[in-house]
């Protein structure tokens, strides 16, 4: 086994490091966690911050990569070691060989048969043209008739095992946490939904195609599995990028002024003038275009993907700052007429330090609710993307990819319909809970909001 | 008025001129003229000779800025910059790389894209007001609870699921109208009537929940408080108060939108077989066509430019209060 350390997986881990540190700074502030306190007290809250935390989770663990170490094959005795070129990640592993287990083409979810019919020979060596049986699905069964019973007796031992899995999850939690006031058994009530769904689909996925398999035969549920480190990589990896220049320029167009801030709002202008999906596809284009005549940078394919990823997120970043940076500009116009920093200026403060210590504490509202509202607006976008030609790579799975491949399959007879459900749920779930909990962090943090609340 | 747009005019030259640097600076200095050719050649095909004439066949074999060997003007307007960037400002789109003139191109694919995107407009804000307004009435009750619950729902979906269902429900399984195409004599509405619905239906999520949060915003202002205290009643609190008071925001704010209409829509036209300007983009992305590429941007950025002008000018024709100076 040899660990292989894409950059995205990289820049993931140093995020999440850097997300924990930055919150539990937050933490110190009395003000700001009161109004954490206030996220976290309604079950929604709650519920969409556990959702978020487990889609962020599997991302976490797929992004652990490793080359399987091949065995030398028969006959051949050396000591050097050679490695599989396909990368595995932790949750391959933890998903016990789901990815592995292809079909010839499509077939419904927890079908028996092909989709299609195939030449085939019978018993007596006659040709026949038939549905085939699939290689990976129902084998242990002598009849298709005992299918549903197998199925519900499956689930049910799943199920309970789930349960126990739950149990031994939330027992400590709530020792730890039975005497907070906030609604933890929404949490629990989640996580033990969570634990119990993933319980059976890996128990369930030995034996069927719990959604069926795509065109090429891969297991969909897997590939929706696969879709959501992508998804949730892109709307982290491309939010972090744009907050540093969205941020920078927009302090300082509004606390120096003068020609800086002209500078700043010709830039932003100019920016956003062009019509944004035509900027992110020139410049995907272009990227690509680099790639394609500067093969030898990349040794294996999934790096050559992976830099086209690290790419997508850079261009969104990059194009997208124009909005974050007018709302901060303005607001810093605001802050730097008020007393207190007039006063830091009459006492011979530093630029520096009444930018750090008055300025941006107090717009970290406005840059936390983009955060979470531009999360899910990137995930929604990747999809449009990838079905224009210039999203994620067709070789790294992504739920755009998955829709664009079986967007006309619906229009078939009988239409096939499990690829874009897969997608639809995995991506729905995410977006979802990301927009219920950015209103939720607006609503508390949001010093128009919050004060009209306190009114009535 | 008039001294103001036009100054307005004016300002929005060195946008324009920005917009032509950067989009020339991706698409020859970051992506050279042989690395295009190479592109659309194909790989197959690359020889030295074959780059150097499809260099001279579309144009790209000039200096970049500054033209050493020819003299006087010619210095300067025998470049590529001059050539394919400059020239938009006269709208002078010249030729696409596969040899079709793209002014003609837009100028034909316009009227496809506003017969589609005007009514998705115009139906969507009336459908998204009526709607906002419907919830507004039960505000503080638990049914408007679950109707920001169901915006956000609504929002939470991709626009490529709201198309996809639209064509297999109404157009597939129930066959009401054709899937996709578009023909422009007769019985162009029948081509139409789906993706007009799945753009408004699609904008309802977050249309409502915005004009939802604005009628809000005017129901907690004092002049509210007084009709209710004189003792009007809430219908008419609703229809005769805050309506007219939130038309100022609501108007200024989509009027930015109007003018890239013309622009149409990408996913809806491509996906339902239109051809206006949404699927040209489209295509020409698909095909790297760069030179249509840079012509659209630069049309959509006039349009952007426009539309700015034309928000300034509806507050002070929606709002008495504001003076442009």
């Amino acid at each position: 086994m040899k660990p292989v350390l894409l950059w995205s997986d990289a820049l993931i881990f140093m995020l999440v490091v850097a997300l924990i540190l930055f919150f539990y700074k937050l933490r110190q502030d009395p003000q700001t966690r009161e109004r954490w306190g206030e996220v976290f007290s309604s079950r929604l809250g709650m519920v969409a911050f556990t959702v978020i935390l487990t889609y962020v989770g599997v991302a976490l663990l797929d992004s652990m990569h490793f080359r399987k170490a091949l065995e030398n094959p028969e006959g051949l005795q050396t000591d050097e070691i050679f490695y599989d070129n396909k990368v595995t990640s932790a949750l391959d592993v933890m998903l016990q060989g789901m990815g592995d287990r292809f079909e010839r083409t499509y077939s419904a979810p927890f079908a028996l048969i092909s989709f299609e019919k195939k030449n085939m020979k019978d018993d007596e060596g006659n040709s026949i043209r038939d549905y085939p049986e699939l290689e990976h699905a129902g084998t242990h069964l002598s009849d298709a008739s005992q299918q549903l019973a197998d199925v519900m007796a499956k689930t049910l031992v799943a199920v309970m095992w789930g349960l126990l899995f739950s149990l031994l999850a939330i027992f400590p939690q709530w020792l730890l946490l039975r005497s907070s006031p906030n609604p933890w058994y929404a949490s629990w009530g989640v996580q033990a939904v969570v634990i119990c769904f993933f319980t059976w689909l890996i128990c369930i996925s030995h034996h069927y195609h719990v959604l069926g398999t795509d065109r090429g035969g891969a297991d969909v549920a897997y590939q929706s599995l696969k879709g959501i480190r992508t998804g949730v990589l892109l709307g982290t990896l491309s939010t972090l990028i744009m907050l540093p220049i969205a941020v920078t320029l927009g302090v300082s167009a509004g606390y120096f002024k003068g020609w800086i801030d002209d500078l700043v709002q010709y830039l932003y202008t100019t920016l956003s003038s062009i019509p944004s999906i035509l900027l992110i596809a020139a410049s995907v284009l272009l990227f690509q275009v680099y790639i394609d005549l500067n093969p030898d940078f990349f040794s294996i394919g999934m790096e050559k993907a992976d830099a086209r990823f690290i790419a997508l997120c850079f261009i969104l970043g990059v194009t997208s700052w124009s909005t974050l940076c007018r709302l901060i500009r303005a607001e810093t116009l605001k802050i730097s007429q008020l007393g207190y920093v007039q006063a830091a200026h009459a006492f011979g403060v530093s630029h520096t330090r009444i930018l750090t210590r008055h300025i941006l504490p107090n717009v970290v509202h406005i840059i936390l609710i983009t955060f979470v509202l531009d999360f899910s607006a990137l995930v929604l976008a990747e999809a449009v993307l990838s079905y224009i030609g210039v999203g994620i790579d067709p070789s790294m799975g992504s739920w755009g990819n998955m829709i664009n491949g079986a967007r006309s399959e619906l229009s078939r007879e009988p239409a096939i319909w499990w690829t874009l459900t897969g997608a639809f749920f995995f991506m729905f779930i995410l977006v979802l809970a990301a927009n219920l909990f950015s209103d939720l962090v607006r609503d508390a943090f949001d010093p128009r909001t919050a004060s009209r609340r306190s009114e009535s | 008025m008039l001294a103001y747009i036009i100054r307005r005019l004016f300002y929005a030259i060195p946008i324009l001129i920005g917009v032509n640097l950067l989009t020339f600076t991706l698409f020859f200095v970051v992506n050279s003229p042989d690395d295009m050719a190479v592109s659309q050649l194909g790989e197959k095909y690359v020889t030295p000779e074959a780059i150097e004439k499809w260099k001279v066949k579309n144009g790209y074999d000039k200096p970049l800025f500054v033209n050493d060997e020819a003299s006087g003007i010619d210095a300067i307007t025998d470049t590529i910059f001059f050539n394919k960037s400059l020239r938009l400002f006269a709208f002078d789109f010249g030729r696409s790389e596969s040899g079709r003139d793209i002014t003609t191109d837009v100028s034909n694919r316009m009227w496809p894209s506003l017969a589609v995107a005007l009514p998705t407009f115009a139906v969507g804000i009336g459908v998204n007001i009526c709607v906002a307004l419907m919830v507004v009435m039960f505000h503080g009750t638990k049914l408007d609870r679950w109707a920001v619950f169901v915006f956000v729902s609504l929002m939470s979906i991709s626009y490529l699921f709201y198309i996809i269902g639209g064509q297999y429900l109404i157009a597939k399984t129930w066959k009401l109208v054709p899937v996709s195409g578009f023909h422009p004599d007769g019985q162009v509405w029948r081509f139409l009537i789906l993706p007009v619905m799945v753009g408004v239906v699609a904008g309802i999520g977050s249309g409502a929940r915005w004009y939802r949060t604005l009628f809000l915003e005017e129901a907690n202002q004092d002049y509210v408080r007084t009709a209710r205290a004189k003792g009007a009643s809430e219908i008419s609190i609703l229809f005769n108060h805050i309506l007219p008071n939130a038309l100022i925001p609501i108007l200024t704010g989509v009027v930015v939108l109007v003018p890239a209409l013309f622009m149409g829509s990408l996913l809806i036209e491509s996906f339902f077989g239109i051809p206006g300007l949404g699927s040209y983009m489209l295509d020409a992305i698909k095909s790297q066509d760069f030179a249509i590429v840079r012509s659209m941007v630069f049309i959509g950025s006039i349009l952007y430019i426009v539309g700015l002008i034309l928000t300034d000018i509806s507050y002070t024709w929606a709002d008495p209060r504001v003076r442009l100076s």
